[in-house]
């Protein structure tokens, strides 16, 4: 208690020793440094190395990717674990950031840490994608993949359909008919469009 | 003695034998051709692989009873214990929505020939049958062609 009182007396006084130039200055130049030191740690935690230092990850849903269009196609444009998982906006993805230490958790605990486990606890996990995207609009999809930028004659019959009413529309989004597209599907009984 | 001259009898013999057995060898080799007019020691390079077309709606069939073949491509379309892609849209439930062909009643039927209420085990694996095709042309020519009634 004393020694709280003791650092508060410290706080609020005025500095004797140092400049008010200093300590603004120098406070300027150590929030520069500390922000910047943050965001390149938060901009390492978004990358598919990243993601991939888990076996967890590296086992499961990034050997399912591979064969995918999203990872191997013509053009060469590939899209990696953020691209899809962690939103652009720096508060939204600050937000998930925040819920992502459950998944911290669920590591140093071993929640998914066997096949086995990534298996029983797909649906779950799937359904927390599936209801994030539902809820953005599908933002991260479209973060490429610009609606008013498809062209309806250049698609096959069976996508053009559905683009021009429903997704057009805006009655459906991108995830509503697009589920695992990048990844294995959980068991889909009773998941709406499916059996 | 008696080995010497078993020798001297087998070695001519072998040597004509083995002359005829060449010689043999060579009228085949000369008669004979492998379907594929070369030698068989040749390696033909790797084909190249062809892509599956996007949509493919002109697949005719080619004799009664054929399973129909897929009209447009299927990359990712997962087919498992968990899932089945095929029936979103070809499902009884599902056809009108998308336009699909339906599902035939038929493969409600289990082996012991009796109806189930949905499709069968036996039946859910959709591409043993169904497949889609790339557009590559016939390496041999086929002259088949149906019968009398069928030929209707």
């Amino acid at each position: 208690m004393q020694a709280i009182k003791k650092f508060y007396n410290i706080l609020r006084k005025p500095a004797v020793h140092y400049s008010l130039g200093f300590l603004t200055i120098g406070g300027f130049i150590a929030g520069i440094i500390f922000w910047g030191a943050f965001n390149t740690a938060l901009e390492a935690t978004n990358t598919e190395a990243f993601c991939t230092s888990c076996h967890e990850m590296r086992d499961n849903p990034f050997e399912e990717l591979k064969p995918t269009i999203h990872y191997s196609n013509r053009s060469g444009v590939r899209a990696t674990c953020p691209d899809c998982h962690v939103p652009h906006k720096w508060t939204d993805k600050i937000a998930r950031k925040m819920q992502a230490s459950k998944e911290v958790w669920g590591k140093i605990f071993g929640t998914i840490n066997t096949r086995e486990k990534y298996e029983a606890k797909r649906l779950h996990l799937a359904q927390n994608e599936w209801s994030r995207l539902k809820a953005n609009d599908s933002l991260e999809c479209r973060n490429c993949h610009e609606f008013d930028s498809m062209d309806f004659t250049l698609q096959a019959q069976r996508a053009s359909k559905q683009h021009s009413t429903a997704l057009a529309n805006g009655e459906k989004t991108c995830i509503d008919c697009h589920k695992g597209i990048a990844h294995e599907l959980p068991d889909m009984k009773g998941v709406e469009g499916f059996n | 003695m008696k080995k010497l001259l078993s020798t001297v009898l087998l070695v001519p013999g072998l040597l004509v034998s083995s002359l005829l057995t060449a010689n043999l060898a060579v009228a085949a080799d000369n008669d004979v051709t492998s379907l594929r007019a070369q030698s068989l020691e040749v390696i033909d390079p790797a084909q190249k692989l062809k892509n599956f077309p996007k949509e493919n709606l002109e697949l005719p069939m080619n004799y009664v009873q054929q399973p129909p073949l897929i009209p447009h491509h299927i990359r990712g379309y997962e087919v498992d214990r968990k899932t089945n892609k095929c029936l979103t849209c070809h499902s009884f439930k599902n056809y009108k929505q998308y336009g699909a062909t339906k599902i035939s009643i038929t493969h409600f039927e289990n082996r012991d020939g009796k109806a189930l209420s949905d499709v069968s085990p036996r039946r859910y694996f959709c591409l043993q049958c169904h497949v889609p095709q790339v557009n590559a042309k016939p390496l041999v020519e086929n002259t088949f062609e149906p019968v009398g009634a069928l030929a209707e």
